[in-house]
């Protein structure tokens, strides 16, 4: 089974990446980006057998920090 | 003082601080590599040194704080172990949960590499005991994740704890409240990203970091 995860920034926390990437945008002439959050995406490749419960659990343990981060879960 | 220095593949200044350490007290101080699952006996203080842990792969200090050594520094921290952690030292603790809040990139995506002037917010605890409360001191930083993030409830839980140690006396990487060090609530527990063992002696350009692990050492001996 293959799980995608995505890992963003939670509303509120500033990102100075995301930042940096919509001056390089409008650097290019991109006119109009109002805003750009950088994230992260993982590819996993799990057991059929997986739980919901154990994948929410690897990314509360490890893969996203919910101090500053919130994730979601997608089946491929 | 019976002190041990956690060593994880990308630390680079695990010897600085184990030299920093023996300096001031005399006893040098076990490294203990991050694969050990085991701490030894009776230590006075576990230091957390600062470096790439990991390659900062993932998160700065995420693989760390998650390795078997780390654990057992965890544990330790709940008994009222005194532990520092020292810039990636500083990031691991707070992926541990021990200190609230993240480190995120700099606010001006740089790294940042040279003095900073720091205020002394509270010189009650036994990491800060060398120094006045409000004193200017002179150590430096290097790091490309020091901006401080917590969010509003717990930064007013912090402040109104007493738990902000140091302050930047100047703009350094955009940390909220421009926190440079926190203390645990218990107290036992500090994370700060200036490297307080890079300003041990004269030749270092000045002696402000010598004094944390002075007072460490008249509070913990």
């Amino acid at each position: 089974m293959k799980l995608r995860i995505i890992v963003s920034l939670k509303n509120g926390v500033l990102d100075p990446q995301g930042k940096a990437i919509q001056h390089a945008l409008s650097g290019l002439g991109f006119d109009g980006v109002d805003d750009v959050r950088a994230g992260k995406i993982f590819e996993l490749d799990v057991a059929d057998t997986t739980t919901d419960e154990a994948v929410d659990e690897m990314c509360r343990k490890l893969l996203a920090n919910t101090v500053i981060e919130n994730y979601r879960v997608e089946r491929l | 003082m019976k002190a041990a220095v956690i060593v994880f593949p990308g630390s680079n200044c695990d010897r600085d601080i184990a030299t920093a350490i023996e300096d001031v007290s005399g006893t040098k101080p076990q490294m203990v590599w991050h694969g050990d699952s085991d701490l030894p006996e009776g230590l006075d203080l576990i230091a957390v040194p600062g470096g790439f842990s990991y390659g900062d792969y993932l998160r700065c200090g995420a693989i760390a704080a998650r390795s078997p050594v780390v654990r057992s520094v965890v544990e330790a921290a709940e008994k009222g172990v005194p532990v520092i952690g020292v810039c990636n030292g500083f990031q691991i603790l707070t992926e541990t949960g021990l200190l609230p809040g993240a480190l995120m990139r700099n606010a001006g995506l740089d790294f940042v590499c040279r003095d900073v002037a720091l205020t002394v917010e509270n010189s009650q605890s036994i990491f800060t005991s060398g120094y006045r409360t409000g004193e200017s001191i002179t150590v430096p930083v290097a790091h490309h994740d020091g901006n401080y993030f917590a969010d509003p409830e717990t930064l007013e839980r912090i402040e109104g704890e007493g738990r902000v140690a140091f302050r930047y006396g100047e703009a350094v990487n955009g940390s909220a409240r421009s926190i440079a060090g926190l203390l645990s609530k218990a107290g036992n527990v500090i994370g700060m990203m200036p490297h307080p063992e890079r300003r041990i002696e004269a030749a270092h350009g000045g002696t402000d970091g010598r004094r944390l692990f002075e007072g460490l050492l008249r509070a913990v001996a």
